[in-house]
């Protein structure tokens, strides 16, 4: 089987697909990025916690312009994972208004990205309707 | 106590397409004509604050000083996203303030006509054709599309429907209701980029950009420059009374980031710091949202303006989609909001807007504002944002005499 990469760094790979926060020891404010201190409280400390699969949609749009390359229509969302807001798509999902609801559960998926010439393949993440 | 400050002369070029002029060329025009307005000339200016972010120079101001007058004070080169002219308005401000000197002036200018979609790179190349981390998500490929959105009209949607969702009835039509409003506005404004009414029926039926924001529904990329000239109180006072009876009191001048918020680095919250910065603006003024004759807020997209009545404190908590129905911010109503036509008409040349909003309330206070003239204005407020974010509120006031 080929190899298989995350699309970005907090995503995790393996049977169930999992994302990853950082989480400030000191406030527990969480983040998806390489921090340097929390922006909440400055402490320097952050500990791997995992988010919650499912969630539900806290806000969306539907992109029907993008810049080349990108394709289009595509549900851009932010998902409530248990009181974590984590930015994804909507996947397996037609992207149209009328089958996106705000507070509408979904879960966590994964999404090929492609290969690259060495055949090791990118693996992203969304969310699809429960 | 801190000096008082009033903006002594004001000014906007028409916004829109202008082919023949560059940024100097059009930031010059602004210039001048404020510094005409205001009635003195650059001899007289002791501070410069510029922002242009297509001016293609770290030393814009200085290139634009090359052209009206090179007098040796300090320049400062501003950005700060869209709040960028208001942030150079609150530098010359300060400078009064602090005493440094009695007059300054602010320019922005941008030259953005046929620009197209703002915020969202494209897909880069794959380099040498495996897979490599970049930047702080450690992305092996560009994330636009395939983790949501970086787009504007994609952001200001969600925090459109955001809104909706914790409050309830903030539906497409209502959203573009507004644009209506402002397209309707705008057909009184010889300056702004777009002057025509749309039906509600052409606004829904557009091209859609973003869901649930089309095209007249979104700001309008465009070219324009805007300047004013600020003057300490005690200068003032010893001005013609022409130039006191037509300078406009700047009551309050607030510039505000983002506080830490839960899940404002997932999705802007553009809604705390600029209640926060409202809320400062009314306890400097005393004078609150109920006071207002007008209101010129950053409408970058139909979604963003309903947010803002509730975030400038237009409206109770939770009530801007009933505030708006109520009609209360057409020109007719109690809070008339965005009578220029707002960005989504007259235009949004990004670093001119947060100075353009304040001529466009200058011009309503001193009762020059011809054929859309709110009768009587007294007081008005302009605000901008700029994305990251940086929120400008200022509160104006007409001269008592």
């Amino acid at each position: 089987m080929a190899e298989r990469i995350p699309l970005v760094d907090y995503l995790v790979l393996g049977g169930e697909p999992q994302l990853v926060a950082q989480e400030c020891e000191q406030c527990s404010a969480r983040f998806f990025d390489r921090r340097n201190a929390c922006a909440s409280c400055g402490a320097a400390a952050f500990r791997a916690v995992t988010v919650p699969r499912e969630g539900t949609v806290h806000t969306f749009s539907i992109v029907s312009m993008a810049p080349p390359g990108v394709p289009v229509p595509f549900v851009a969302a932010v998902v409530d994972c248990g009181g974590t807001r984590v930015r994804g798509c909507l996947v397996n999902v037609e992207p149209r208004p009328e089958n996106v609801t705000l507070g509408m559960k979904v879960r966590l998926t994964t999404v090929p990205v492609g290969a690259d010439s060495a055949g090791v393949e990118a693996v992203g993440y969304g969310f699809e309707p429960v | 106590m801190a000096q008082d400050v009033w903006i002594l002369g004001i000014s906007m070029t028409r916004f829109g397409k202008h082919r023949d002029k560059d940024n100097i060329d059009l930031a010059a025009e602004a210039a001048a004509a404020a510094l005409a307005d205001a009635g003195v000339t650059m001899r007289d200016v002791g501070v410069l604050a510029t922002g242009s972010l297509t001016g293609g120079s770290s030393s814009f101001g200085q290139l634009l000083q090359k052209q009206i007058g090179q007098t040796g004070i300090p320049v400062f080169n501003v950005a700060n996203a869209c709040a960028t002219g208001a942030t150079a308005l609150r530098v010359a401000i300060m400078a009064i303030r602090a005493g440094e000197t009695d007059i300054g002036m602010a320019v922005g200018v941008e030259k953005l006509a046929g620009a197209g979609l703002l915020g969202a790179p494209g897909q880069a190349p794959a380099g040498d054709g495996t897979w490599s981390r970049r930047g702080r998500f450690g992305a092996v490929a560009p994330l636009e599309g395939r983790v949501g959105t970086d787009s504007m009209p994609g952001v200001f949607a969600q925090i459109g429907l955001e809104y909706g969702h914790r409050y309830g009835g903030a539906s497409f039509e209502l959203f573009a209701r507004i644009a209506e409003k402002n397209h309707a506005h705008s057909t009184l404004n010889p300056l702004a980029a777009y002057s025509r009414r749309f039906t509600l029926d052409e606004i829904m039926n557009d091209v859609m950009i973003a869901y649930p924001n089309t095209r007249p529904m979104c700001s309008a990329n465009c070219d324009g420059a805007a300047a004013a000239v600020v003057v300490s109180g005690s200068r003032l006072r010893r001005m013609s009374p022409e130039q006191r009876r037509r300078a406009v009191k700047v009551s309050a001048s607030v510039l505000t980031s983002d506080p830490w918020q839960d899940g404002c680095q997932v999705l802007p919250d553009v809604n705390t710091l600029t209640r926060s910065a409202a809320t400062q603006a009314y306890e400097q003024a005393g004078i609150g949202p109920q006071e207002l004759d007008l209101v010129e807020l950053h409408d970058c997209f139909a979604t963003a303006e309903l947010v803002h009545y509730d975030n400038l404190m237009l409206c109770a908590p939770g009530e801007a989609v009933g505030f708006f129905e109520s009609g209360a911010t057409w020109r007719d109503g109690k809070t008339p909001v965005n009578v220029s036509g707002g960005l989504e008409s007259k235009g949004h040349p990004i670093a001119a807007t947060g100075i353009a909003n304040i001529w466009e309330i200058c011009h309503h206070l001193r009762g020059e504002a011809g054929d859309r003239q709110i009768a009587g204005a007294r007081v008005g407020l302009a605000h901008v944002i700029g994305l990251g974010s940086a929120c400008g509120v200022h509160v104006l006031e007409k001269a008592a005499a």
